[in-house]
């Protein structure tokens, strides 16, 4: 049998295979990259920047429930400026494909932030974080405004030439509408899905079991609503998604793409196993082997509904 | 690093809802140091999801033992773990007990399971004094895990003095030089809470193993922060500590 290949395109991203680690599970690559050689996977997105640094949210920030996990960091980070100083050389030693995730407060944050980023060769594209649920500005706010990510695409947009992907919140009502808007604005992806929205409460004290209260529910739980968010996708805009939530195996992987991805994103299993993305890659070529599937792109939106 | 199967070759209760799991690797596992912790995943079909941090309580060749209590679903799970069964070990995590400070008198407070990595940090200094102050809420939760020279303090009283470990300990330190002395504790933030309040009129070295709800153990998810008094940033309780100055923590 002929090599399988891997490769998938993202717009006009190109990856050598369809699997990408999340914001927010990889860090800056140097704790992760103990574990796995990070140039084996599709791409590594690194964890929201922010213009200037920020400490997160106070403890306690993290919270099982069953079958996923909710947390509210708040999305710390060392600022563009520290990470473009200590985190880069690091990360483009790993000679692997890296997207850099943006966070900000106001649309103004939003462009500063890539437009000093672009001129760094080794970050490959962005992916714009309009949907975070834990933290008071921008945030969710962003996230549930069509409009308003209509006009971050759009200002993005117009500062970088390489891949914008934006990442969708499922904490609204027809993502579709939120696509749609980022393929008119140029976009070349969405992402999706950010966490849920979610809350815990310890029945005892009565008192929230994470400081913020409310934090984004991740993990197998949520797959079944982020498959239904890019199938929704999928049916109804014309633009590629990464598909992002719950995802543990190759199973998943696959499940994803055939309901309408292009690539996936590996998140909450990475702090469970870090192995994981290289273990998903393995199982990847053998079920295409099982299945006499030479290229694995010819999953992506396969699905037979009828 | 490592992530790697272990067998399991021991799991014994100790005591009340208290258990020690002993796992063994085909080689010898090297470089662990006292106050270390490992991530351990306690079911293969990712339910419950986390992995769960315990620390080192002693170490014999290639086998690690782990004291634990069951306090949720997770340690329900490892309690009936069966000998030869396999178990995902991630570590070793953290940093260590600084052994190295001029101390005579050593004095290791434990509140709940908190007594869980001395057993191990012991062996590193065969040769010094030592003392256990355990803490716990009635008599069938006291054990002394191989360790010497242990009181307790109960909640009710059924053992040792009735009050909490920190009565305990103005007993103990009327008997001491406090230049010579140095306290190790490990347990709940409340007993920490304490214990930096009683000591902050007096000089007297004092580490602390914190803990923490954590996904990773390893620095990516940031879930496990705590305030530093020197820094401005959060330091993570998985990757700087477990391990801190009782005076550098904000608790």
């Amino acid at each position: 049998m002929s090599e399988i290949d891997l490769s998938v395109n993202v717009g006009s991203l190109k990856l050598k295979n369809p699997i990408m680690l999340a914001s927010g599970t990889v860090g800056y690559g140097n704790e992760i990259s103990e574990f796995i050689d990070l140039s084996q996977v599709g791409a590594i997105i690194t964890k929201s920047i922010s213009l200037k640094p920020r400490k997160g949210n106070p403890p306690q920030r993290i919270t099982e429930t069953p079958s996923g996990m909710l947390n509210a960091i708040g999305l710390t980070n060392v600022g563009v400026e520290e990470f473009i100083k200590t985190k880069i050389p690091f990360l483009e030693k790993l000679n692997s494909t890296l997207i850099c995730n943006i966070a900000a407060s106001s649309i103004e944050e939003y462009v500063e932030c890539v437009e000093i980023l672009d001129s760094q060769e080794s970050i490959k594209g962005f992916e714009i974080n309009v949907s975070c649920p834990n933290v008071r500005e921008g945030g969710l706010i962003f996230g549930n405004d069509i409009n308003m990510v209509g006009k971050i695409t759009k200002k993005v947009r117009a500062k970088t030439s390489k891949p914008l992907i934006i990442k969708l919140s499922p904490n609204t009502s027809n993502i579709f509408e939120f696509a749609k808007v980022v393929k008119k604005e140029d976009g070349d992806a969405v992402s999706a899905i950010n966490t849920l929205v979610g809350t815990s409460f310890n029945i005892y004290t009565r008192k929230p079991k994470i400081k913020n209260i409310t934090g984004g529910l991740s993990g197998p739980a949520i797959k079944p609503v982020a498959l239904a968010k890019v199938l929704e996708i999928s049916r109804n805009v014309d633009i590629p998604i990464i598909g992002i939530g719950g995802i543990m195996d190759w199973n998943d992987v696959v499940e994803f793409m055939i309901v309408g991805a292009s690539a996936v994103q590996l998140g909450t299993v990475n702090f469970i196993n870090p192995k994981a993305s290289i273990e998903i890659i393995d199982g990847l070529i053998n079920f295409c082997k099982q299945t006499s599937l030479n290229k694995i792109s010819d999953l992506i939106s396969s699905r037979i509904l009828e | 690093m490592f992530i790697e199967d272990f067998k399991i070759y021991s799991n014994i209760k100790i005591a009340e809802n208290t258990f020690v799991i002993g796992v063994e690797s085909n080689q010898k596992v090297d470089d662990l140091k006292p106050g270390q912790f490992f991530n351990i995943q306690v079911s293969e079909n990712y339910f419950p999801l986390l992995r769960r941090p315990f620390s080192i309580s002693d170490v014999q060749g290639n086998k690690i033992f782990f004291m634990y209590k069951i306090v949720g679903e997770g340690t329900q799970i490892l309690s009936q773990k069966k000998i030869d069964e396999k178990i995902n070990l991630l570590g070793p995590l953290g940093n260590s007990f600084n052994l190295q400070d001029d101390f005579e008198n050593l004095i290791l407070i434990g509140g709940g399971i908190g007594i869980a990595p001395f057993p191990f940090m012991i062996k590193q200094i065969p040769n010094k004094n030592y003392k256990v102050l355990f803490g716990v809420r009635t008599k069938i939760e006291a054990h002394n895990f191989g360790l010497k020279n242990v009181l307790y303090s109960s909640e009710d009283g059924t053992i040792g003095i009735k009050g909490n470990v920190i009565d305990l300990l103005d007993e103990e330190l009327k008997n001491l030089e406090f230049e010579k002395t140095k306290i190790f504790a490990c347990g709940p933030n409340a007993m920490f809470r304490a214990l930096q309040k009683y000591l902050s009129d007096k000089n007297i070295l004092c580490e602390v193993s914190m803990e923490s709800a954590m996904a990773c153990g390893f620095g990516i998810c940031q879930g496990c922060p705590t305030e530093h008094k020197n820094s401005d940033s959060y330091k993570l309780i998985c990757k700087d500590g477990p391990i801190f100055n009782i005076r550098d923590i904000v608790i």
